[in-house]
């Protein structure tokens, strides 16, 4: 998850502007269309019907919006309605008696639910992946999907747990003591990927 | 017995500091500084600045013994009085076996006696085991070796009015003062605090005033039907205070007392819950302790005692139901009358003279304290030094138990040395 | 948050975090098969009741289940105050035994309090299931959540609470949190069964119900003990229902959209009439839905957070 944006600190650099934010996510939606056979090209017997569309599941804050545009884009690439939603997992996270109470943020699955359906997580930054583990666990509370994977608009390395992402927006190097911030419109007033410090 | 020089003090923090002779149990001489010649035997206490007063008398204290030896003895009852200026005090009724014969009121005498601080007068129940249903041998407690000059059953209000009526018609022929514990108790079903804002919504039960005031009115009757002399205990609320004005303006033969935390604490003191603040009569609001300092200095309240009350640890280390009422005070009244009375401007050092000795010695009818400091009068003594000040620690006082409400406080005047009947009893701080 | 002792001095922000909490608990578990959250796995949760109150403290005790927390129900209901181990003694023992939180409903005011002082050098939480006649914090926490849910909000409503606010902790913690949250409270009952110095409390009084249901957003029932007549609060059961019961026809003095609530238990035919307390007005089986997630939303603020922060 992306620290909070603190004060002006040393060497801040920008990773990727706005336009570059939107030409990712418009990308994103592209391999999903494809991933998941949205555009019909995935089967060859000739199904009666189309499997469901993925659910897009946005973990809170900035995993949210992102959700819901990455859903936009694929509707408007692939003419196929993509619910979205948010899962909040701050009741899952193993760290939280690290930090000070956080707040609940919402938590919003779409009205057909996740049983049996693709679901794809939605986060800014892929770490640690402890935010992915806790959504794991969170998400099998809700329902029990077909498929889960996993978008993220920054992958920065340094997983300390077994998680890969299935859909990456940009592979970031970094030293474990930079942070990078993932702006956007909707909670930071515009679209812009940052990273501070060595 | 060694002769003492107290060297410097000024009588009643008035005039040129003098020299004070005492030799044989009394008060020698008193000369200019320099002038009065003492054996070369004799003790010099310095007393350069510090206030000469007669031996302070508390009409109300509560030594706990015989029954409650883990809170007070009548010994370190007596310690806490003599490291407090007090000459004399009054043991109350309410110990386990309850002083309601001579058999325990002369038991109370003779200790205080073999521990030789300082006088305690025992204190008879009104009524057979504080019950409030029959009259205790008032007379064989008088006329016993103990002779015993005051009837209360504090802690308790001997409610029913024909009891009262009564005690005060039986009080005329012995001489003796019955001092009421003046609580309605249909008005104090189950009260735990001052009935007020603060006592309702931090849920406290509430004591309210009128359950003081309406006994201390009918009191104030009886006692003016029967002729009889009545003493209240513990005034705290201003209502009392009218009461007391309307029955003296009528020449009813009444007197009161009120104590030092009166004086002082009021129920912001609810706030914490800690149970050191329990206490009855409750604290209570701030214009009653104003009213109260008032009227001590006018006359209305004749005279400070302390209601000094030992509690055990975990009889005040619990919840605020279940804790016991009273707190500590021979050993601050003098500093909390001080703090409240003298410093404030309401009474100099003749007037604190007047509420703490004089007044009380004759309330009880005490014919060798609270006496003049002049030649040939007897010498108990109490050397104030008014511009110490001192820190309260209940671990640090005399008495068994801790429970002071002043704790951590810092105080002023600090009592330098008590003598009794020309010994020094305490000097310094220290039991001599 | 350290303790939740009272709603006196809760702040706006803190209270609405904590309903917010409970909003978005109450969402997240709406229609799942598994209720129950891994949120406060490890932590050890103790109630220990010194009053019965078997609906408190159940609903404690599916809150700190439904969170994964251990709880353990202390029965300490035969003991009265003042006897046996004292409070202290057994406050300390379970905090040493390991009890990251204790909720305790005790007949004496001010226990609480008095234990959140014993255990200040411990990690112990303590939240105050309801003390004597002093508050009841997550009472007026789920009351509150009610409310917003039936109104709309708080702020600028009218709400009337009626009946034995002398005894109340009930009252006294909606009084606080009430007027925190920017509501208008009018206290109804007759001189008897108001405090002593209510005049200094933020609130309006009326010894006449009729004439304040028609202004009333939210109307909360108290319960009148009829053991109340023995020190003569008002001469009979029959007189008080007469004058401060909530009936059908005062139900209907109500405007529309009013609320009517009860903190339980009830006494039907006493303080309300069957009909009233049955009717879809009456939110009284919500209150209690809420309470759960009211309490799991207090032990997540408690004790979710990494404990050195107040606030």
């Amino acid at each position: 998850m992306a620290p909070p944006r603190g004060a002006a600190a040393p060497a801040e650099r920008e990773l990727l502007s706005a336009g570059d934010v939107a030409r990712t996510i418009a990308r994103m939606a592209h391999q999903v269309i494809e991933k998941t056979a949205l555009d019909g090209a995935g089967g060859t017997d000739g199904p009666a019907e189309p499997p469901p569309p993925p659910v897009l599941l946005g973990i809170p804050t900035r995993g949210t919006p992102l959700a819901h545009r990455l859903a936009a884009r694929i509707e408007e690439f692939s003419g196929v309605a993509v619910p979205a939603g948010a899962l909040d997992v701050t009741l899952y996270r193993d760290d939280l008696r690290r930090k000070p109470t956080r707040p609940l943020e919402e938590t919003d699955v779409p009205g057909g639910g996740i049983d049996d359906r693709v679901v794809i997580l939605v986060d800014d930054v892929l770490f640690s992946g402890r935010t992915i583990r806790s959504a794991l666990d969170a998400l099998s509370d809700h329902g029990r999907p077909r498929a889960v994977q996993l978008a993220v608009l920054v992958d920065r390395g340094h997983r300390e747990l077994p998680i890969r992402a299935d859909y990456v927006g940009k592979n970031v190097p970094t030293s474990r003591t930079e942070e990078v911030s993932v702006l956007l419109a909707e909670t930071d007033g515009r679209d812009a990927v940052l990273i501070r410090g060595q | 017995m060694t002769d003492i020089l107290i060297t410097g003090a000024r009588p009643y923090g008035e005039g040129d500091p003098v020299d004070v002779l005492v030799a044989d149990g009394v008060i020698a001489e008193i000369g200019e500084r320099g002038a009065v010649r003492a054996p070369e035997s004799a003790e010099v206490l310095d007393a350069a600045g510090q206030v000469l007063l007669p031996g302070l008398v508390d009409l109300h204290t509560h030594l706990r013994e015989p029954g409650r030896e883990d809170t007070e003895t009548i010994e370190t009852g007596s310690r806490a009085a003599a490291l407090g200026g007090y000459t004399s005090v009054f043991a109350m009724a309410n110990t386990d076996p309850v002083a309601d014969n001579a058999l325990v009121t002369g038991h109370v005498l003779r200790r205080g006696r073999e521990v030789g601080l300082v006088d305690v007068h025992p204190v008879g129940a009104v009524t057979v085991g504080l019950a409030g249903e029959r009259l205790a041998e008032m007379g064989t407690m008088a006329t016993d070796e103990a002779g015993v000059r005051m009837f209360s059953d504090d802690g308790r209000c001997v409610f029913d009015p024909l009891l009262m009526r009564r005690a005060l018609e039986y009080s005329t022929a012995l001489g003796v003062v019955i001092a009421q514990h003046a609580e309605e108790p249909r008005l104090t079903d189950g009260a735990q605090a001052h009935e007020g804002e603060r006592a309702s919504r931090l849920g406290y039960a509430g004591w309210p005033a009128s359950a003081e005031e309406s006994i201390v009115a009918r009191d104030c009757v009886l006692a003016r039907h029967a002729g009889a002399r009545l003493h209240v205990c513990h005034v705290s609320t201003t209502g009392t205070v009218d009461v007391l004005s309307w029955a003296k303006g009528l020449g009813v033969d009444v007197s009161a007392e009120v104590t030092p935390h009166h004086l002082l604490l009021t129920d912001e003191r609810l706030e914490t819950y800690d149970p050191v603040n329990k206490v009855n009569p409750p604290l209570r609001a701030e214009r009653d302790t104003e009213r109260l300092r008032q009227a001590l200095a006018d006359g209305v309240l004749d005279c400070v005692a302390t209601d000094h009350a030992p509690h055990a640890e975990q009889d005040k280390s619990c919840e605020w139901d279940a804790a016991r009422p009273g707190m500590l005070g021979l050993q601050t009244a003098l500093s909390i009358v001080a703090h409240t009375m003298e410093r404030s401007g309401l009474l100099d050092w003749r007037g604190v003279a007047r509420v703490m000795s004089e007044r009380p010695a004759e309330i009880a009818g005490l014919p060798d304290q609270g006496r003049p400091l002049a030649v040939g009068e007897p010498a108990n003594l109490a050397l104030v030094d008014p511009d110490a000040e001192w820190t309260v620690r209940g671990a640090e006082l005399a008495s068994v138990a801790g429970n002071t409400p002043y704790e951590g406080m810092r105080l002023p005047a600090v009592v330098t040395a008590t003598l009794l009947r020309g010994r020094l009893t305490a000097r310094e701080g220290k039991i001599d | 948050m350290r303790h939740l002792l009272t709603t006196d001095g809760l702040g706006r922000d803190e209270a609405t975090a904590v309903l917010d909490t409970a909003d978005e608990l109450k969402r997240t578990l709406l229609g799942r098969e598994v209720r129950k959250l891994p949120t406060l796995r490890g932590r050890t949760v103790i109630t220990m009741f010194y009053e019965n109150s078997t609906r408190t403290r159940v609903s404690f005790e599916i809150a700190g289940k439904w969170m994964s927390a251990d709880v353990i129900n202390v029965s300490a209901g035969g003991s009265s105050v003042g006897k046996g181990e004292s409070l202290r003694d057994t406050a300390l023992t379970l905090s040493a035994a390991g009890a990251d939180c204790v909720i305790v409903r005790h007949p004496a005011s001010g226990a609480p309090h008095r234990l959140s002082g014993w255990l200040a050098d411990t990690r112990t939480s303590v939240v105050n299931a309801g003390d004597g006649m002093h508050e009841h914090p997550t009472q007026a926490l789920l009351d509150a959540a009610t409310l917003r849910e039936r109104l709309g909000g708080i702020e600028g409503r009218r709400i009337g609470i009626v009946g034995d606010v002398l005894h109340s902790r009930v009252a006294r913690s909606n009084v606080h949190l009430l007027t925190t949250l920017g509501a208008e409270v009018v206290l109804v009952a007759p001189p008897t069964l108001l405090p002593h110095g209510v005049d200094q409390w933020p609130v309006t009084t009326a010894f006449d119900v009729d004439s304040q249901l028609p202004g009333l957003d939210a109307v909360m029932m108290l319960r009148v003990q009829a053991e109340r007549m023995r020190g003569a609060f008002f001469p009979s059961a029959r007189e008080y229902s007469i004058a401060y019961g909530l009936s059908e026809k005062r139900l209907a003095m109500l405007p529309e959209h009013a609320v009517v609530l009860h903190p339980g238990p009830m006494l039907r035919g006493m303080e309300i009439a069957s009909p009233v307390a049955d009717s879809p007005r009456a939110a009284i089986t919500d209150q209690v839905a809420n309470g759960v997630h009211v309490r799991m939303a207090v032990l997540y603020h408690l004790l979710a957070g990494d404990g050195d922060h107040h606030g």
